[in-house]
């Protein structure tokens, strides 16, 4: 604990870095992810060879793929980020599928039957509805992308990891506690943070009942 | 072309494409793939302004579909469809549903919205002020029977037949001349569904809508049509008043669908309203009538003609008089117009027969 106190400034410093990564990986996942839920929802033939792909690549162990990624982008966070986001697809784009797809067809029917346009039909019904699934998928997102965002560290994109591997290279025990204790804060809050967001969602949906 | 047709109606000038509730189907077929036996199978008919046309037949007929192609749900293979005189696939798509009210059985309320949110989805897609949206949102509230606390409320927290009153609601928010339903009660129990029949009347009467009203059940249909399409295997069989359908079945098929063996099922099917209407081209008093005694029971519109057989012969008096909820007279039927409806075709062809009473 007394390497917390006395390095509450590096500590901090890298706390945020690890949060500035998780946040980009967020970012981008959700830029891809959503065009590319709501294609799949529309065409159903492309769903099984999409999901499988992503599944292929979220198989990939996360130390090889950074590895891999080194003679493309070099080290630093810029292939942490494509992996990260690469591994973030199949949950985001699975949850954000299936609230879209799950949406009862009478529902849809009747938006189409009031003549909504596409445009209102998604913004009006499918995505407040499909929204609690949405929120599921960027939780377990932001959840991996903080775990699997330690070992980013071996590549020099920097976080927490930074105290983990340290600690373990130079027999630190101080330093591994600190950095575990600082990313169980990280996810910890996140998750709760998040959740919250997930309830509203749900409950502008199903009321109290749920 | 479209604009030209469209006169503003009076208190905006939103657009209105069609102009009154007509509407005609001229050698509609509808196949969903090319080798298919079609859905629809080169169906014409006319439905007049202010109709309640049920389209009855047994489930997979084709009546949902054939409903499903007035509003461009789904789109013709071949032949026309005019709405108000003007041919649907010349206007903007949009704003053709946004002119004509529906109503599914799965009512399809959207459950993140509250009632007056679901209520007014039509008038804020045309663009209607805060305003009027709320006020003509109350009233529809109002003219279904429910009071105004539901506004705030979710569609999970009311009833199904509630839900699909508030279905009904939603339809009419944007007052369509045309409303499509698709076996609106079906979802719903049988007394709520008797409740939401007689609703639905009332509002017929006091509104004067074109309905298209898709049912498989024939007492359903019998109960609240003006007239009655019968469909089967994508053709039209028989397009015609309760009455026609009852005293001159096209075929067997139709026979056997009323059972028009069993007198006390012919009767039982067809109601007060309907003979009124029907009597209603003929010439005014074809009977006698004898004041009323004070103790007489009288009959209502939807009253169906076996209760009044019972009545007639239980009360001894012939004919009895008709009177709605508001108490006025709306005529009266005796034995004989049983008999006329049972046996001759003469009361039904009102029009052609208006000369032999002459």
């Amino acid at each position: 604990m007394s390497y917390l106190i006395n390095n509450f400034d590096l500590v901090g410093q890298l706390f945020l870095q690890h949060l500035r990564l998780t946040l980009v990986v967020l970012f981008f996942s959700l830029i891809i992810g959503i065009p590319l839920g709501l294609g799949l929802a529309r065409v159903k033939w492309l769903r099984g060879p999409v999901l499988s792909l992503l599944g292929i690549i979220y198989t990939i162990p996360s130390l090889s793929f950074f590895v891999l990624l080194i003679p493309i982008f070099g080290l630093g966070t810029t292939p942490a980020i494509i992996a990260l986001t690469a591994y973030a697809q199949l949950l985001l784009v699975r949850n954000w599928l299936v609230g879209l797809t799950t949406i009862e067809p009478a529902i849809l029917e009747a938006a189409r039957g009031m003549g909504m346009n596409g445009w209102q039909r998604f913004w009006q019904v499918e995505f407040p509805l499909a929204l609690p699934m949405l929120l599921a998928g960027v939780r377990l997102v932001t959840l991996s992308s903080i775990g699997i965002g330690t070992i980013a560290a071996f590549i020099n994109a920097g976080g927490l990891g930074v105290l983990l591997f340290q600690g373990v290279i130079t027999a630190n025990y101080d330093k591994i506690l600190a950095g575990a204790i600082a990313v169980s804060i990280l996810s910890f809050s996140a998750n709760y943070a998040i959740r919250i967001l997930e309830r509203r969602a749900e409950l502008a949906i199903y009321g109290n009942s749920k | 072309m479209v604009n030209a047709l469209t006169d503003a109606p009076s208190e905006t000038n939103e657009k209105r494409v069609t102009q009154s509730g007509e509407i005609v189907f001229e050698g509609v077929s509808k196949s969903f793939t090319a080798e298919s036996v079609p859905a629809v199978d080169g169906i014409s008919f006319r439905v007049a302004a202010g109709d309640l046309v049920v389209l009855l037949g047994p489930s997979g007929c084709g009546k949902t579909t054939l409903l499903k192609m007035v509003n461009r749900l789904y789109e013709p293979s071949q032949g026309k469809i005019w709405l108000g005189g003007q041919e649907i696939h010349t206007l903007p798509i949009n704003d053709l549903r946004r002119q004509i009210g529906y109503v599914i059985q799965q009512v399809g309320l959207f459950p993140h919205m509250t009632i007056g949110k679901n209520i007014s989805v039509v008038p804020r897609l045309l663009g209607w002020d805060e305003d009027r949206t709320q006020e003509r949102v109350e009233m529809l509230l109002e003219l279904i029977g429910l009071p105004t606390t539901y506004l705030s409320r979710y569609p999970r927290q009311l009833s199904g037949g509630e839900q699909q009153r508030v279905g009904l609601a939603r339809a009419l928010a944007a007052d369509p001349e045309i409303l499509l339903m698709d076996e609106p009660f079906a979802a719903v129990d049988a007394m709520n569904r008797e409740r939401l029949q007689g609703e639905l009347l009332g509002l017929h009467c006091k509104l004067n809508k074109t309905i298209l009203f898709v049912t498989h059940d024939v007492e359903e249909a019998f109960r609240l049509a003006d007239k009655i399409i019968v469909m089967r295997a994508g053709k039209l069989v028989q397009y015609g008043t309760p009455i026609e359908i009852v005293s001159q079945p096209a075929n067997e098929f139709i026979e056997e669908l009323v059972d028009t063996k069993n007198i006390l099922r012919r009767l039982s099917l067809v109601n007060v309203h309907s003979v009124l209407k029907a009597k209603e081209n003929l010439p005014a008093e074809t009977f006698p009538s004898k004041p009323v005694e004070k103790e007489t029971p009288v009959l209502r519109p939807e009253d169906d003609l076996r209760s009044v057989l019972s009545l007639l012969l239980s009360s001894g008096s012939d004919p009895l008089k008709v009177v709605n909820s508001s108490g006025e007279i709306l005529g009266s039927v005796g034995f004989t117009d049983l008999r006329n409806m049972l046996y001759s075709s003469q009361t039904t062809e009102t029009n052609k027969c208006n000369e032999l009473f002459d």
